[in-house]
């Protein structure tokens, strides 16, 4: 069946309809990721966007027991091909049938990097997939125009509190839409995590009396979550450890008075070159972000940059004075990507006073 | 961090001949290098033997020595030039080996020079079997249980405690040469022998078998910071088993899921941190296919032909960056020369796909086993870029121009199931057609993964091209259907065979339905950021990337595909140096090249490049959109010739000699009407096209004769007959080969064989000098030594030769560049054998050695200007003051089975230069360059045919003179005793021990004079005597001449009173 791929400013590429034939608005972003296309399906980051992947062959060892959360959040999925034959040895299925199952709609056989060549020119833009095929632009793209990503973090989260066991240090994760990796990393490591949804109070959190605390990464405006930069504004007052990645990265610095602005296409990828200010060491990273902290607006007396990105300077981390705080824009987690900074994952162990 | 200023001068060491295993990538990563050193002010020299190159010019460093790579060489020209520092790891495991020789022998430390790029600890942390294996057991990586043996008996007890099969690796060998897997005890003892004694330090390593097990490699960069990254991976379909070198290689990984391809991500920065690598590196793996378990294979310490492809496959440039980092500066540091705008600290996102096939010599040698190893045997590759693995693959195919343009095209039809299922057990050069053939019968994807191993991934690939044939064969070709064929590559000959139309057809079906080729750009990043670098791949189905320029004159520059024996690396310096000649004359260059080891397809060459197929259907594409004001294909070899025709049907102009005169030279009949207008005699003989007609010439003309077919490179199908039986057998190989032109024969003349290459600008010509070659008429001028100035010609020959060279080169309408071959009997009787109307091997040693740059002159010459306008007088240039002698060399020990006896046909696989102020130094110094360094043992071997006998006495003699013990088969040993010179007869090898086997296996012989008898009667006795010796490691000549080179370069020379001279200064 045909299918549509309907950008904000009028381009419409033609392709295969691939997964669920449901129409979807959503804004279309762009990851260069190689492989780890089921890691990038089920990354909550993606919830409120479209994934085109930059990769042309897309599910050639199939669907392995890699998720990174339970199910598939883009609202839309953009390739060039999508293998017919899997091939690996732990493959459990197509992906065709995963994204089916999972109900997401999307187009194979466009010229994915023609598309990429608009988003990267023109930056991220809202879009359309159908399988309409009289379909009217006139009455479509105002309805592109009008499309906003919105609160995501809420619907990504986990709905109630739950625990990985351990017997090393407690952690508290607070979950903005937390990849899997992220409480793994820690529960490898021997910590007891206890993942907590988003809106969970930081009374609630600080009563628990945990050795750190953990703040994952998430979907959309960071700036929308007022609510949540309010309880990390609490839980910043406090002496505990914290670590946060990518969406509590933005949150933690607007929680302390930061600004966050939208990249023009945002940073999805496994090849990004972070700098560790301190030590002038340089780690390629897993990004998935579209947003960004000002680092002209991080107040010097609170925070200082940690971390920053080799190609365009943008910030990458923060360090913040006087506290035992530590935020990066990119995952140490990977999955997919990179495993380099894998290394901080010990630093915030360390930083709650060393494993037990 | 910022340059180290204490480097000042740098000497890099180049990797000498090409041989097989070791070929054009690292003239591609020296020349990056070198101009990489110098855009920081550094000076440079360089030493390496091998005059095709382009790292060996001028303009690349500042002071270029073009002398043998030994140890001796190394030293005196250390002292001699006093450079800071050594950067050994572009120069290929020759150069690498050498460097670390020196440091072991204190000789560096000694005159305070270090080695830059990679430490001497680290290599040998990576090269010597134990330390590695130390190192990855320290770190936890794994490596496959293995020992490292030094003799025979050690390594079988070793096997018998892990179990058979066993891989055998013999330390510090180029291409995995003499190493291979044994499957029992005496394949053991067979390889091992072998191996050990190819070890520069009788080492072998006896390794658990992994065959079957995934092959994959990472390209990983390290600066001194500690920083790193991997530039990308690569898949082999070929399983463990087969050399890295030989495999169908994909990039990136197609089967690996993130974990996989992230576990040996790790695994490899880890690996290149603790070995404290700064440079390049590349890390082979064997990744079990059912389970996480993995096996690091190999770690090489530095720029390897793996990493010419992923620079190549990815625009990546490793040996540019590897040389930033070996003067200090770190990945963040240095700029990203595609985007311009991002660093080399970055990892290379592909947005499309790559494949690489190996370009195999059994066409060349059809007596050669085609069997796939852990031995390399490949002499070159084509690598071809699509956006989907189908289109890639079958891009690959016909690059290779080895008549194959499908997954069809070695023909299995007539194989039962059980043979042909047998049939794909075997690891040989066809097997992808194989596979192709079991998918077109039904075998299920399971059976066929079984034998082969081959990811069920791929299998199901091969299926959609075998499923797009029988739709073109069954199905109404439907705009669709057509577009679908394009998308996956099909090309439109064989869209016509399989639809029963004509390719025009297709062509014009094509163009009516807009289904045409569009270009993408290599830029590192996946669209991710705006790229600069106009490196384009074709696609179909896709918008059109490539910016219409105008303004500037466009000229389209033809490269030479991969590299094969015929043509070589020579081809490359040509199409390179034309490319620049152009640009300086102010036109806007394209190149179109398929070929990753070479400087040509580096994206900052030409002012664009397609990597492309070099078939007419592909370069029309091209044509097209970019509508070039020429096109040049007299410096590209056969392959850029071959397109003459095509080209100006598309109403390209053809640049230089027109494609009329090219034909001229080609064409028997039409040559004959011009060699007599100019009254130059030549060989008698006739144009035919059966064995009948080939006889009845011959036997007119008499034997011996020359048979060979017209419109060949590198003497391929030649042959000396010398009686009706041989005529019938080599036309029978000949026609083996679709054959489009005629056959020609003529009569043998055995002469002095003479070279000339020269510029002609349609009035004047300008010859640089004379090349004579040692070994008389017969031997193909590629395999012959040649001598510059020519040694033995009277001048009246010279001016002869000069003056035919004039003639024809007017009378063919020659503008650019001529080739000519000529003999020479008796005093002056000179006749033209071949007539070449194209630049040729012998270009980049003529130009080097009279320091005439041949190829800009005669690119100026062919854009309208004339010779004496640009500053030199027409006519043969003034002698030199020294000798050059081009060596050839040869890679026989890599290619089990082949003949290596020397003939019409070529043979070798690459060249060396000897100068010198004297003949007998320049000869010495070129043996010595091509690895013949005598005497050790001073035990000879000679078996020579009767009718060289007195020759071969004389040449017995001189031998017994400084001291050698001769052993010789009973005629040649009667021969030599009668004439006074000391022989121990020996008996052949069909007859009982001790034979002349036991004394080639005794490993007590220098060398082994074996001059077969003509004609196609070799003897078998000849031929095991020959491949025993030559795999064994010792030296065999085939031709009287050569001999005689040899011990006249013997007699005379001593070591240590070499004289280096450094060719930028000639």
């Amino acid at each position: 069946m045909k299918a549509f791929l309907i950008l904000e400013d009028g381009t419409v590429f033609t392709g295969t309809s691939i997964g669920s034939t449901r129409e979807c608005i959503s804004e279309i972003v762009f990851n260069t990721s190689m492989t780890g296309y089921l890691e990038v399906l089920t990354d909550p980051s993606y919830a409120g966007q479209a994934v085109t992947m930059t990769y042309p062959l897309i599910g050639n060892y199939g669907i392995t027991p890699d998720m990174e959360s339970k199910k598939a959040w883009p609202d839309g999925y953009i390739v060039r091909e999508l293998s017919r034959m899997p091939s690996n040895f732990r493959c459990e299925g197509t992906i065709q049938d995963f994204l089916k199952a999972q109900d997401i709609p999307g187009i194979a056989g466009i010229d994915t990097r023609a598309l990429t060549k608009v988003l990267r020119e023109k930056g991220t833009m809202n879009g359309m997939i159908t399988t309409d095929e009289g379909y009217d632009l006139d009455e479509v793209l105002p309805k592109l125009k009008a499309y906003r990503v919105g609160d995501v973090v809420s619907k990504v989260t986990c709905p109630e509190k739950y625990v990985l066991k351990g017997d090393g240090l407690k952690v508290a994760l607070l979950d903005l839409g937390a990849k899997n990796n992220i409480a793994k990393s820690l529960n490898e490591r021997g910590c007891e995590v206890t993942v907590y949804p988003a809106h969970t109070s930081a009374e609630e959190i600080i009563a628990s009396a945990p050795d750190g605390i953990m703040l994952s990464n998430g979907p959309g405006d960071p700036a929308d979550c007022t609510s949540v930069i309010a309880e990390i504004r609490r839980l910043y007052e406090t002496d505990i450890p914290i670590f946060a990645i990518c969406l509590g990265h933005q949150l933690m610095a607007l929680a302390t008075g930061a600004t966050t602005h939208k990249l023009k296409y945002g940073h999805r990828g496994g090849n990004h070159p972070v700098k560790d200010l301190a030590t002038g060491r340089v780690y390629i990273s897993s990004q998935n972000h579209g947003y960004v902290v000002d680092e002209d607006s991080v107040d010097p007396k609170v925070a200082v940059p940690a971390f920053r990105n080799v190609n365009d300077g943008t910030n990458e981390g923060l360090s913040y004075i006087g506290k035992n705080i530590f935020t990066v824009q990119f995952h140490p987690e990977a999955c997919p990507g990179p495993q380099d900074s894998g290394y901080l994952f010990d630093r915030f162990i360390e930083m709650m006073g060393g494993a037990k | 961090m910022p340059r180290d200023l204490s480097i000042r001068k740098v000497l890099v060491i180049g990797s000498g001949p090409i041989v097989i295993g070791q070929a054009a990538e690292f003239d591609y990563a020296g020349t990056q290098a070198c101009r990489s050193l110098k855009e920081e002010g550094l000076e440079v020299v360089l030493l390496n033997s091998n005059p095709a190159t382009i790292m060996t010019d001028k303009d690349i460093a500042d002071r270029v020595y073009i002398e043998p790579l030994t140890v001796e060489v190394v030293e005196q020209l250390i002292l001699k030039e006093r450079p800071d520092s050594v950067l050994p790891t572009l120069g290929g495991q020759a150069g690498l080996n050498l460097a670390m020789e020196l440091e072991e022998a204190g000789f560096l430390k000694e005159h305070g020079v270090r080695l830059i790029g990679t430490t001497s600890e680290t290599i040998k942390k990576a090269e010597d079997r134990l330390e590695f294996k130390a190192t990855m057991e320290k770190i936890g990586e794994p490596v496959a249980a293995s020992l490292v043996v030094e003799n025979v008996d050690d390594g079988l007890a070793f096997a018998n405690k892990i179990g058979y099969p066993v891989v055998l690796r013999p330390a510090y060998t180029l291409g995995g040469s003499g190493g291979g897997i044994a499957h029992d005890s005496h394949q053991l003892v067979e390889i091992l022998e072998n191996g050990l004694r190819l070890s520069r330090v009788g080492q072998v390593l006896v390794e658990r078998c992994i065959a079957g097990w995934k092959e994959i490699e990472y390209e990983v960069m390290r600066d001194s910071a500690g920083n790193c990254i991997t530039v990308c991976n690569m898949e082999n379909i070929d399983p463990v088993g087969v050399h890295t070198g030989d495999s169908i290689v994909v990039a990136p990984s197609q089967t690996l899921g993130d974990k996989e391809y992230q576990m040996l991500r790790t695994s490899a920065l880890n690996i290149i941190s603790e070995l404290n690598i700064t440079g390049g590196c590349n890390v082979q793996y064997a990744l079990n296919p059912d389970s996480f378990e993995y096996c690091v294979i190999e770690v090489n310490p530095r720029v390897s032909r793996s990493s010419a492809l992923a620079s190549k496959a990815t625009g990546y440039p490793i040996a540019k960056v590897a040389a930033k980092i070996a003067l200090g500066y770190t990945l963040d540091e240095i700029k990203n020369a595609i985007t311009k705008k991002t660093y080399a600290s970055f990892e290379p996102m592909l947005d499309y796909v790559v494949v690489k096939l190996p370009r195999l010599p059994f066409d060349k040698f059809i007596s050669a086993k085609r069997t796939l190893t852990t031995q390399m045997k490949a002499t070159g590759e084509v690598m071809s870029i699509c956006d989907n693995f189908e289109g890639a693959l079958m891009k690959a195919i016909r690059s290779l121009e080895q008549h194959v343009d499908s997954l069809m095209s070695y023909d299995f039809t007539g194989l039962s199931e059980e043979d042909l299922l047998e049939q794909l057990a075997v690891v040989d050069d066809m097997r992808m057609w194989k596979i192709a053939e079991a998918v077109r019968r039904g075998i299920d994807y399971d059976t066929i993964y079984n034998i082969t191993k081959v990811d069920r991934w791929f299998i199901d690939k091969f299926a959609v091209i075998v499923e797009m044939e029988r739709a073109l064969q069954t199905r109404e070709l439907t705009p669709e259907l057509l577009k679908e064929a394009k998308r996956i590559e099909f090309p439109d000959n064989v869209i016509a065979r399989l639809t029963g139309r004509t390719e025009r057809e297709i062509h014009d079906m094509r163009h009516a339905n807009g289904i045409v080729a569009s270009y993408k750009i290599v830029d590192t990043c996946a669209a991710e950021f705006a790229a600069e670098t106009p490196y384009y791949y074709s696609v179909y189905g896709s918008e059109n990337e490539v910016d219409k320029t105008e303004g500037r004159k466009k000229v389209l520059v033809l490269g030479s595909g991969p590299i094969r024996i015929g043509q070589g690396i020579e081809f490359d310096f040509c199409s390179v140096h034309c490319t620049w000649a152009f640009s300086k004359e102010g036109y806007e260059t394209i190149i179109v090249n398929n070929n990753p080891e070479t400087v040509s397809t580096d994206f900052d060459i030409a002012d664009k490049l397609y990597f492309e197929p070099l078939t007419p259907e592909d370069v029309e594409s091209i044509v097209d959109i970019e509508k070039p004001d020429g096109a040049v294909v007299q410096f590209g070899g056969q392959t850029a010739i071959k397109l003459t025709e095509s080209l100006m049907k598309m109403g390209v102009p053809i640049l230089g000699t027109s494609a009329e005169n090219v034909d001229k030279a080609e064409d028997r009949e039409l040559f004959d009407e011009i060699l007599e207008e100019c009254e130059i005699p030549r060989p008698t003989g006739g144009t035919v096209f059966t064995a009948e007609e080939a006889k009845e010439v011959a036997n007119r003309l008499g034997y011996p004769v020359l048979v060979r077919p017209s419109y060949v490179l590198g003497g391929q199908g030649m042959q000396i007959a010398i009686n009706d039986s041989d005529i019938d057998q080599f036309i029978g190989i000949i026609n083996r080969i679709a054959q489009d032109h005629p056959i020609l024969v003529d009569k043998y003349l055995q002469g002095k064989e003479i070279e000339v290459d020269a510029v002609c600008d349609g009035t004047d010509i300008l010859i640089p000098g004379i090349m004579e070659h040692i070994e008389r008429a017969g031997i193909h001028s590629g395999d012959s030594i040649s001598v510059y100035p020519a040694q033995s010609l009277t001048e009246g020959a010279k001016a002869k030769i000069a003056e035919y060279t004039r003639r024809l080169a007017k009378s063919l309408h020659v503008i650019g560049m001529i080739n000519i071959q000529f003999i020479v009997c008796g005093e002056d009787d000179v006749y033209v054998i071949e007539v070449n109307p194209r630049s040729s091997r012998t270009v980049p040693y003529i130009s080097k050695v009279t320091g005439i740059p041949i190829v800009p002159l005669a690119t100026r010459v062919i854009i309208g200007k004339k010779i004496r306008e640009l500053g030199y007088t027409p006519g043969l240039q003034p002698e030199a003051d020294y000798v050059a002698v081009k060596m050839p060399v040869f890679s026989f020990e890599k290619i089990r089975g082949a003949d290596i006896s020397l003939g019409p046909e070529m043979k070798s696989t690459g060249e060396c230069l000897g100068i010198a102020k004297t003949f007998d130094e320049a000869l010495y110094k070129a043996f010595l360059g091509a690895g013949i360094k005598l005497p050790k043992f001073r035990n000879m071997i000679m078996t020579v045919r009767d009718e060289e006998h007195p020759a071969a006495v004389e040449i017995g003699r001189r031998f017994a003179d400084i001291g050698y013990h001769i052993f010789a088969t009973s005629g040649t040993a009667r021969a030599l005793n009668e004439a006074g010179v000391k022989a121990t007869p020996v008996r052949k090898i069909e007859q009982e021990s001790p034979n002349l086997m036991d004394l080639i296996l005794g490993h007590k012989i220098d060398l082994v004079i074996d001059i077969p008898a003509q004609g196609a009667e070799h003897s078998r006795d000849g031929f095991v005597i020959r491949r025993n010796a030559i795999e064994t490691g010792v030296n065999v000549l085939t031709a009287i001449d050569t001999a005689e080179a040899l011990i006249t370069s013997l007699e005379n020379t001593d070591i240590r009173k070499l004289t280096l001279i450094d060719i930028a200064t000639v």
